[in-house]
């Protein structure tokens, strides 16, 4: 008994993970329809600055919830300046640009810090024991931190005058910069936005897998999949595409290890796809966010 | 806009210029180059053949490594069990061409958007990449070839056919493989000019106009689609003879992109562009691993940006689009419009 | 920033050498410099390995020349970086040996990227280095393996860790054939030791959650954990590990950890008590080793990377093949394959070590040690041991034309019973 509600916990993480791991992409493909390539490399650079902040003696708290994601916000601010402002429209432009910048944050990492860096944080909560078993107490509150910050974008989205431009820019640009919207300072803020959730995960993962240059490729693959799969709905999309491929790849992992698990994850994925070609959300949740 | 490099005559202009490089390339360059060029030649039919299914058919297929690896894995894995090389590069082309096909039915006849169609196969070229990793034990066989898993299998060298026990030298193997990239770059810019490739041009401009026009489209690009697949299946041999041994690394994010970067790099709607694209890529960044003074990554990031931003529709065109300036004016600005208006329908 | 102070550093050395390695060549009237060729992933996902056996090479080929260089000759070095890539390692291998024809080469950190140019520089007759630990097995008459093997380090890594915290073994490696291999070695010497392996689990290199692992280890009740992970990505264990607290109730020994400098890259309450043996430790109390890392620490400033097996080793490769030189008169390679083979040997860092003619790797000492505030304490020392594994299957003196990998089909298929 005690061990299946473990696991739960266990699949549960998993699933809040993907979700984290995704939304920033999501933010950023939802509503501008640009894949970030670099989409890894926003969550590299919140692992670096927590590392780089706690090694110069800042509260760990404080720089994993509030240094990450602003540094790696303001990242995504002068990235969509200088970058994706001019490839709006050009898809497979953004692509080859931000691949190149992710290959960019790679080699500037790498030079400003070696191959590999000392990251003496520890997951700063003690452990959970649930019978036989214990769990990373910092697991239980990375879940909490991922229904949190699912929420604090829905709400964003939902009931705020920013959320309610951004929709409409998202639903129709030229609509609504015929309203007189703004729409690239929209797309500005989106994009820094996103950026800004990815560095806050990337921040959140740091004490779990440290951080290395390259790391973003491990994540690239996956939080692309999850938003491709979840479809144009950011919110819907991600929550359950998270969910359902996240339990799948959680159960495989455990019963037949980790490879299986991965393929398992892919897998789905496919069959989702040529069932509804346009994504979950595509499919049920037509038109909400 | 076709003339430059639109006919079979420009093709057969540039193939010659090919096969004069051929003849001439083993006085220019040093021996270890041509050794080295083999594995780029089989890189660049890999860009050949997605500049055919991109460039001319409109399927943006995120994972054509996935049928490169697997004719690089079914030439090594047949060449060991047959002992010879001829037949196992057809059983090469024919494994990734049937590969392709049966998963271009699944996708096509699903009526799958674009990018989803990039997406299920790149997470179909993932797939491969994690399941080729899975054999690393001595379990993993098939027949006397052994997969390897992550540190993947040797790939035998090439031999006279009907001789298995001639190998080739690498000179000759250099004739070879340039000799199959002229083959396979003559036979996609004929295809392109056939009454097949002008359908498949114009599913690429109108789908929905095309199909009406009373063309089964689906059957088109699973066509055009399948081709590509043999084609790039062709790359796989020649790179795994190139490297000596193929890995899952052919299967990676990683070697999906950078054929993608080739093709945009030598633009879209070319054939010669990609190849030539490919193996500029490939010594700038062969020659960043030689040198210790800045980080390979930096500078490669670096270029690929700064391309985006000043050369946006790629070298060939680029180049195409100054001549077409300079000469006829009034053409260019034929085309300017209709760009525009491409353009307009994107946006909308 | 490092880069360029490297590059700073490198250029005033080879300025200062100039003016005597002029005098010695004329004297000597050779014909131009010695090459050495070093190829290691500096970029990628192997380069926590690759950059520190980089800055090792590079010290003991410019040492070299200070003193003088070999025979009279400069050593030149160059260096490739195939960017955690098989296709660039064929590559630049393939220009060292018939574009810059060196006169050695000493490459490869994955058995992939050495089972990749093996044949190639074989084929084009350089002689051949391999500087890292490995699963043993390579029988090569034109390849040195200079790194430790399984019957040296696991074998004795094992029956301590056993002895110390109980039979029931599960055993986590990466998911290649380093893993694999080292896997049944493992295996093996549990079983030889009466304990019981519970469980064998493989991760591909990208794997960063190990959640479902951490429960199925709890799941199985077993004492300890033997780990053969490897690179960057697989740190992450030793963390989940530790934060989900059972770095302290099933403790953890290795195979690979510290290699990579993880023990530095983890806090030492992750990483405390955990059992490591290799054939180097920066932490070895023995003069020459001292004046070893008090000049590499020097040389690097403060960027310096602990000092591990993988670069010590490559540093001692290097004057290994340079006293064969010496012994040989010449650097060309058979030669020099003949004076390495009589029984060169070499005090370095790590203590004696010399060549074992049946199989060309190394006799050498072992160390085993235990982690604690990120730093190893030595434990026991074992003297000269020689590769028992290799030897098993390979015999170069009864044999000489062999350029095999015995273990590609694994322990069972080279009729080791695991």
């Amino acid at each position: 008994m005690d061990l299946y509600f473990s696991l739960l916990l266990q699949i549960i993480y998993g699933v809040a993970n993907l979700a984290l791991i995704s939304l920033g992409l999501a933010i950023v493909f939802g509503m501008m329809r640009v894949i970030n390539l670099a989409h890894g490399e926003f969550l590299m650079l919140g692992g670096y600055t927590v590392v780089v902040a706690t090694n110069n003696g800042i509260n760990i708290w404080f720089s994993i919830l509030i240094l990450a994601p602003l540094v790696v916000g303001l990242i995504g601010l002068i990235v969509e300046r200088c970058l994706i402002q001019w490839l709006y429209g050009r898809m497979i432009d953004t692509l080859l640009a931000t691949w190149g910048l992710s290959l960019l944050f790679i080699g500037i990492i790498t030079s400003i810090f070696g191959a590999s860096t000392s990251t003496v944080i520890s997951p700063p909560l003690g452990t959970i024991t649930i019978g036989d078993y214990t769990s990373s107490g910092y697991e239980l509150f990375l879940i909490f931190v991922v229904i949190v910050l699912l929420l604090f974008v829905f709400l964003t989205l939902k009931f705020t005058a920013l959320g309610l431009v951004a929709r409409a820019t998202m639903q129709n640009s030229d609509m609504a910069s015929c309203l007189g919207i703004s729409t690239s300072k929209i797309y500005m803020i989106t994009f820094s936005l996103g950026a800004a959730v990815s560095g806050l995960a990337g921040g959140l993962l740091a004490p779990l897998t440290g951080v290395l240059p390259n790391i973003g490729a491990i994540y690239i693959g996956k939080a692309f999949i999850t938003v491709i799969s979840g479809g144009s709905a950011i919110l819907a999309g991600t929550t359950s595409a998270s969910i359902l491929l996240g339990s799948v790849n959680g159960v495989m992992s455990y019963v037949t290890g980790p490879t299986f698990g991965e393929v398992a994850l892919l897998f789905t994925a496919i069959i989702l796809l040529r069932l509804m070609p346009t994504g979950i959300t595509g499919r049920f949740f037509r038109k909400s966010q | 806009m076709m003339r430059l490099y639109g006919s079979f005559r420009g093709t057969l202009v540039v193939a010659s210029i090919a096969v004069l490089f051929t003849l001439l390339a083993p006085s220019i360059f040093q021996f270890f180059t041509i050794i080295t060029l083999t594995q780029v030649i089989g890189l660049s039919i890999l860009a050949l053949s997605l500049a055919l299914v991109w460039g001319f058919g409109g399927v943006l297929c995120f994972g054509q490594s996935a049928f490169f690896g697997i004719g690089a894995y079914a030439y090594s894995v047949a060449a060991v069990n047959i002992g010879g090389s001829t037949g196992a590069i057809l059983i090469a082309m024919l494994a990734a061409a049937t590969f392709a096909t049966l998963l271009g039915y699944f996708v096509f006849y699903g009526k799958l958007s674009d990018v989803y169609l990039a997406v299920i196969t790149l997470t179909v070229s993932l797939i491969l990449y994690s399941l080729m990793r899975r054999t690393s034990g001595p379990e993993y066989k098939i027949g006397s070839a052994l997969l390897g898993g992550f540190n993947g299998t040797g790939s035998p060298p090439l031999n006279v056919p009907g001789n298995s026990e001639a190998m080739l030298f690498p000179l000759q193997t250099f004739y070879v493989s340039m000799g199959a990239l002229i083959l396979a770059y003559v036979f996609a810019g004929w295809l392109v000019t056939t009454k097949f490739g002008r359908v498949c041009v114009s599913i690429r401009e109108n789908e929905l106009r095309t199909s009406l026009l009373g063309y089964d489209t689906r059957l088109y690009k699973l066509g055009i689609f399948a081709v590509s697949a043999g084609i790039a299946g062709l790359g796989g041999v020649f790179f795994c003879v190139g490297v000596t041994r193929v890995t899952p690394d052919v299967f990676s994010l990683g070697q999906s992109a950078l054929a993608i970067i080739w093709v945009i790099v030598g633009g879209r709607g070319t054939l010669i562009g990609p190849i030539l694209a490919t193996f500029v890529l490939y010594f700038l960044t062969a020659s960043l691993g030689s040198q210790q003074l800045m980080n390979t990554n930096l500078v490669l990031g670096g270029i690929l940006v700064i391309f985006v931003l000043l050369v946006p529709s790629g070298v060939i065109p680029s180049i195409a689009k100054w001549f077409d300036l300079r000469r006829v004016k009034k053409f260019s600005k034929l085309k300017e419009r209709r760009l525009k208006m491409r353009k307009h329908r994107s946006v909308g | 920033m490092s880069m360029n102070r490297r590059n700073f550093l490198r250029t005033t050395a080879t300025a200062t050498l100039a003016a005597p390695a002029l005098i010695n060549q004329a004297f000597a009237g050779s014909h131009g410099p010695i090459k050495f060729v070093s190829i290691l992933d500096q970029s990628g996902g192997l380069d926590i390995y690759g950059k520190p056996m980089v800055d090792a090479t590079k010290m003991a080929i410019d040492e070299m020349n200070e003193s003088g260089g070999l025979l009279g000759r400069e050593i030149e070095l160059k260096i490739y970086d195939p960017q955690s890539s098989i296709q660039f390692y064929t590559q630049f291998a393939t220009q060292a040996a018939a574009g810059d024809k060196a006169d050695v080469v000493h490459a490869g950190i994955t058995s992939a990227s050495r089972e990749a140019i093996r044949p190639t520089l074989s084929r084009y007759e350089t002689l051949y280095f391999y500087n890292t630990l490995y699963e043993g097995g390579v029988c090569d008459m034109n390849n040195f393996c200079t790194g430790s093997t399984p019957a040296q380090t696991v074998e004795k890594l094992v029956p301590y860790a056993m002895k110390k915290w109980g039979k029931k073994v599960y055993i986590v490696a990466a998911d290649y054939n380093y893993g694999h291999i080292t896997a049944e070695w493992v295996q093996k010497y549990v079983r030889d030791n009466g304990g019981d392996p519970v469980e064998v689990e493989f991760f591909p290199l990208d794997v960063t959650n190990f959640g479902p692992t951490i429960k199925k280890i709890q799941a199985s009740k077993a004492d300890m954990v033997m780990s053969a992970l490897v690179g960057g990505a697989h740190v992450s264990f030793y963390r989940q590990y530790a934060a989900a607290g059972m770095n302290k109730s099933v403790p953890v020994a290795s195979t690979t950890f510290g290699v990579g400098n993880e023990h530095k890259l983890i806090s030492a309450e992750e990483g405390d008590g955990m059992i490591c043996a290799y054939s180097y430790f920066e932490e070895i109390d023995s003069v020459a080793n001292k004046d070893f890392v008090a000049r590499f620490k020097a040389r690097m400033g403060d960027g310096a990377p602990a000092l591990n097996e993988l670069a010590a080793r490559s540093y001692e490769a290097a004057f290994i093949w340079a006293e064969a030189v010496k012994a040989a008169g010449t650097a060309d390679r058979m030669p020099v394959i003949e004076a390495l083979r009589s029984g060169i040997a070499y005090d370095g860092p790590s203590g004696r070590v010399d060549i074992e003619p049946k199989t060309n790797h190394l006799n050498q000492n072992v160390y085993l040690a235990e982690l604690k505030d990120q730093s190893f304490n030595i434990v026991e020392s074992y003297q000269s041991q020689p590769p028992t594994d290799t030897l098993m299957v390979c015999d170069l003196v009864a044999n000489p034309d062999q350029s095999v990998f015995k273990f590609e089909n694994g322990l069972k298929a080279a009729g080791i019973d695991i």
